[in-house]
């Protein structure tokens, strides 16, 4: 299976997801942000960093990129795509994803390890989980606060599109969000980054699951 | 103005100025004058620090590359190289902290780069004055959110660092960044510029006035007008110099330069003339080629501009087009700006005339001053003091519970979870060890690095102090298991034209010469920063000291947490704790006198060596060395730390007051835990080392003695301050 | 010509950088501060404004979470 990696100038997290996506098995191909091709991938990540330096919003520059137009006809056709921290912050700047991400509520950029639990089994990023299983992930961020308004946010309890939910919430995120899926559920974005917990020598390798699922999604609909 | 004015404007003094007038045999014109004083600061031609660095030993079966280049290399196994190197950036610091550090940041990645290695860690030496100040707390605020600013966004991860507030530092703080980088042997790449005919390419940001004479600057001392210095004080940006790091990479791998160098105080001129003087070639310029930013500079302004993220190269013409292509893969402005010339001259020409040349060795031949070396007052009298005047606390447990809340020595997790210490996904001792730990991917081997320095000791004991700085870094690199290698160093201290600070220096260096040779630490790299002071005083002698350690297999590595219940706890080391300059004196009791001894640097190999052993043989997970706080507070750092919240019980050694048993400090002392099960094996790698079971792991409490006893929770409260959070002062001190 | 544009959260939404300089006021001194709302200002000089519009809603601010108002001045 072939998991493209999209690269944006700044992007700092692309290796990583490189690494991670590898040790699950599958192949890792680069994805320049110039580039309008997506390389006949199976299945997308965009990655964490800083792209365009979080310059303007974080997010808002990279959106425009050229690989961006494959990947939105990519994600309406059912690809699999995941955003990890600042991929889910260009995914909503995209509008392939709803809601916002603010600055943390302390005003500071939080690196530390929380625990969160899976609230759903349904997308190709999650389906070897079990629904409500607890899995500490690492998060880096400064803008990592949910937001999504009062309509938006029942939308996404009542259609059980909250993917991923803090046990201890970091940033101040609403209803302690921290991942969520679309409507058709094959575009899912993370705040926290599964990739940093891939190899039992960093602490833990529970994130491997999460590219292990698309994976396994991928045999599933062969 | 007069000539007189104008080159004493420049910082260069009289005798300086007839030395260059002797050199060139004619007057030099503004911009010639202008490259001298950069290339002539303390900051750039170390010239009061360079008699006495060569104290220092540079040579190991490890090293690849000593002091002279970007950085320093040491070799670790499996064709891998480690480029370290770390740099002050003090000054800028004091007056506009944010971007003081955040270019400190991005200067040291550069260094580190221009060697051809990819930067993979960082740590910070930080020092303020108290937090009860609000300068003091906006410097230190600032400062950290500048350090995570650049790093975090760059995607280097900050991994260690120390911070320490004492009043000897207010007004004055201390930035030093550390950077580690990871290259193949083969790949290594020197900054000297060869080959007639080759050209010259820069290439990163456009270039505009910032920080014109920042490395005079950074050779004053701090006055109000530093304040007014403002504008002067360069801007970074950090998705720039991510781009550059990218954008080098690529074209190191493409195999297309000769050589590179960053540019960093002075800019263009001061990496030209380097180039030119280690290649014994000469480099021509032409400013009208550089990319600029900003409309109607100078050629002297554009040549001695200090605009951040940029990078010098050298290559054959014939690569030329790629290399531009490659920049602009990465959108990055570059140009051919000269070329390699056989004359041995810096010239720097504007639109083909020239306008101005200087031979390149003069440039980086700056003259050296040597010293008398004075033994100052105050030595004596601090050295006097008398224990039995330190009365005995009622209520130990408190005292620890008051030491634990310390700025000092409380928790430093505000600070590094300011800083992304994962990515990059080769983190294996995150920060809250005694240091950090790395993984090289492919291989089992790894590497940890520390910065260490205690000021007081240094100011108390010059000598003694610079020693114990590098036993330190030498110990709690064991303690998580690495082989210390070799070290790089920023030396903090004031003006050298001044006996007190001069003296310092010297014996510093001295101290620290004695132990990098008895612990077999060569000195590869480093960074003189001198006049830290302001009319009220100058700083402690701040010798910082940045070493790096390997690990054969780094899944064999020990943090201090405690891991498991009923663990024997067992202290390594000849322990003969002393209060005199201690933490514990100047926390309780506001007092800064007496002198630590000496450190005993074969002891301090003996302990810390076989620590080490028993940690690569598998045998043990758990060690944490005591430091300021003494054997009380190391033991409560290791049952904070951890994570299964167990704590410890154990008996006090015989032959010392009881408060200078629990709080006094002492070199060479190390604490364990490892299972009962296995201490027959540990006593087998400690060897000869002194060592005594003084106790055991187990339940929510912390007993020390029958003098202390604590709840975990309570010490933890006392030990998680928010450092950020307005200091409230303790109420005064317990005497 | 120029045009200065005014990017600012939406009234309503979470502002903690508005939050956090309202806290740090009365510390310095300065009383009397009800409320405080940080956003962004843009200035570009532009051949015609009538493209204005468009950059702010595409580009300058998100529309989520901020609003905006831009005026020509000079």
């Amino acid at each position: 299976m072939k998991i493209g990696i999209i690269v944006f100038p700044g992007s700092n997290c692309d290796r990583d997801a490189l690494y991670a996506v590898e040790r699950a098995g599958a192949e890792a191909i680069e994805l320049w942000h110039a580039d309008a091709d997506l390389k006949s991938v199976d299945a997308v990540v965009v990655p964490g960093g800083f792209s365009y330096g979080d310059y303007l919003r974080p997010g808002a520059i990279a959106r425009f990129s050229k690989v961006m137009g494959p990947l939105e006809a990519f994600a309406k056709e059912g690809g699999p795509v995941l955003g990890i921290c600042n991929g889910l912050q260009v995914l909503t700047e995209a509008h392939l994803l709803p809601g916002a991400l603010l600055r943390n509520t302390h005003m500071r950029f939080v690196c530390t390890r929380v625990r969160t639990r899976v609230e759903i089994r349904g997308t190709p990023w999650s389906s070897l989980f079990t629904v409500g299983e607890e899995i500490t992930l690492p998060v880096a961020h400064n803008e990592g606060n949910y937001f999504a308004d009062e309509r938006t946010l029942q939308e996404l309890e009542y259609e059980g599109r909250v993917v991923l939910r803090y046990l201890d919430n970091p940033n101040g995120s609403l209803n302690d969000i921290a991942g969520i899926c679309n409507e058709e559920r094959n575009v899912v974005g993370l705040m926290p980054h599964p990739e940093r917990v891939s190899d039992p020598i960093l602490g833990s390798d529970a994130g491997l699951k999460v590219f292990e699922s698309v994976l396994s999604f991928a045999v599933a609909t062969l | 103005m007069s000539i007189q004015e104008t080159y004493t404007a420049l910082g260069l003094s009289d005798f300086e100025y007839d030395r260059i007038l002797e050199l060139m045999g004619r007057a030099p014109n503004y911009l010639e004058l202008s490259l001298f004083s950069v290339m002539w600061s303390e900051h750039c031609g170390y010239k009061n620090s360079r008699p006495l660095l060569r104290r220092f030993p540079n040579e190991g079966a490890r090293v690849l590359q000593g002091p002279g280049e970007n950085a320093g290399v040491v070799e670790v196994g499996d064709g891998w190289a480690l480029v370290f190197k770390m740099e002050s950036h003090n000054h800028p610091s004091a007056v506009e902290p944010y971007e003081g550090a955040a270019t400190g940041i991005g200067g040291i990645i550069r260094d580190v780069l221009a060697m051809g290695a990819r930067p993979v860690a960082l740590l910070d030496s930080l020092r303020f004055g108290p937090l009860e100040d609000e300068r003091n707390r906006y410097l230190f605020r600032e400062v950290v959110r500048g350090i995570g600013g650049y790093g975090n966004a760059i995607g280097v991860p900050t991994v260690g660092g120390e911070v320490e507030f004492v009043p000897a530092y207010s007004g004055n703080p201390l930035v030093n960044a550390m950077c580690v980088g990871l290259v193949r042997v083969d790949d290594l790449v020197r900054a000297r510029a060869v080959g007639e005919g080759n050209l010259v390419v820069l290439f990163g940001a456009k270039t505009g006035r910032d920080g014109i004479h920042g490395a005079t600057f950074a050779s004053d001392e701090l006055t109000e007008e530093s304040e007014e210095k403002r504008p002067n004080v360069q801007v970074g940006d950090p998705f720039a110099g991510k781009m550059l790091v990218e954008c080098s990479l690529s074209m190191l791998e493409r195999d297309l330069l000769v050589s590179l160098q960053d540019l960093g105080a002075a800019g263009i001129t001061s990496s030209a003339s380097e180039m030119a003087a280690k290649g014994g070639v000469g480099i021509e310029i032409d400013a009208a080629f550089v990319p600029v930013r900003e409309s109607g500079m100078e050629p002297w302004q554009i040549v001695i501009s200090e605009s951040q993220e940029r990078m010098l190269a050298i290559l054959e013409p014939e690569k030329v087009g790629e290399v531009l292509k490659v920049a602009e893969r990465f959108e990055l402005a570059a140009a051919v700006v000269g070329r390699v010339t056989g004359h041995g001259d810096l010239r720097v020409l504007y639109e083909g005339e020239v306008v101005g040349t200087v031979p390149a060795r003069y440039l980086a031949d700056a003259p050296l001053y040597e010293r008398e070396v004075v033994s100052p007052a105050y030595l004596e009298g601090n050295r006097k003091f008398d224990i039995e005047r330190v009365p005995r606390p009622e209520d130990y447990s408190s005292v620890l519970r008051a030491m634990l809340a310390h700025p000092n020595l409380c928790s430093r997790r505000p600070v590094y979870e300011q800083y992304d210490h994962e990515v990059g996904t080769d983190t294996v001792i995150p920060p809250g060890a005694d240091a950090a730990g790395m993984r090289i991917k492919g291989t089992s081997l790894g590497f940890a690095a520390t910065t260490d320095c205690r000021g007081r000791h240094c100011y108390l004991d010059p000598e003694g102090g610079g020693a114990a700085a590098v036993a330190e870094a030498y110990r709690n690199l064991s303690c998580v298991g690495a082989e210390p290698v070799a070290l790089t160093d920023c030396l903090n201290f004031g003006s050298p034209e001044k006996a007190d600070a001069y003296y310092q220096l010297a014996s510093c260096i001295e101290g620290m010469a004695e132990a990098c040779k008895t612990l077999g630490t060569p000195v590869v790299s480093g960074n003189v920063s001198l006049y830290n002071e302001t009319e009220k005083g100058a700083v402690y002698p701040t010798p910082a000291v940045g070493m790096v350690g390997v690990f054969e297999d780094v899944g064999r590595h020990a943090t201090p947490g405690i891991k498991r219940e009923g663990d024997a706890v067992v202290l390594v080391g000849d322990f003969r704790p002393f209060l005199g300059g201690s933490d514990y004196l100047e926390i309780v009791y506001g007092r800064i006198a007496g002198a630590p001894p000496a450190p005993d640097l074969a002891s301090e190999k003996e302990v810390s060596d076989a620590v080490r052993r028993a940690i690569a043989a598998g045998v043990l997970d758990t060690a944490h060395d005591l430091s300021g706080g003494g054997l009380a507070v190391a033991l409560s750092e290791m049952a904070l730390s951890s994570e299964a919240g167990i704590g410890a019980e154990v008996l006090l050694l015989p032959g010392a007051r009881q408060d200078v048993a629990l709080f006094g400090e002492a070199g060479g002392c190390i604490l364990l835990a490892v299972p009962e099960e296995r201490l027959g094996e540990l006593k087998e790698h400690l060897g000869s080392a002194p060592h005594s079971r003084i106790g055991r792991t187990g339940g929510e409490r912390l007993k020390v003695g029958g003098l202390i006893e604590a709840g975990l929770d309570e010490l933890r409260e006392a030990y998680e301050q928010d450092l950020f959070e307005p200091h409230a002062p303790e109420g005064g001190h317990l005497a | 010509m120029k045009v200065r544009i005014l990017v600012r959260p939406k009234s309503g939404i979470l502002d903690p950088q508005g939050e956090a300089v309202r806290r740090a006021l009365p510390a310095l001194g300065f009383g009397g501060v009800s409320s405080v709302h940080v956003g962004r200002l843009v200035e570009m000089e532009v051949e015609s404004a009538g493209e204005v519009e468009g950059m702010c809603r595409r580009l300058l601010a998100n529309p989520t979470i901020e609003e905006y108002e831009w005026e020509v001045i000079s």
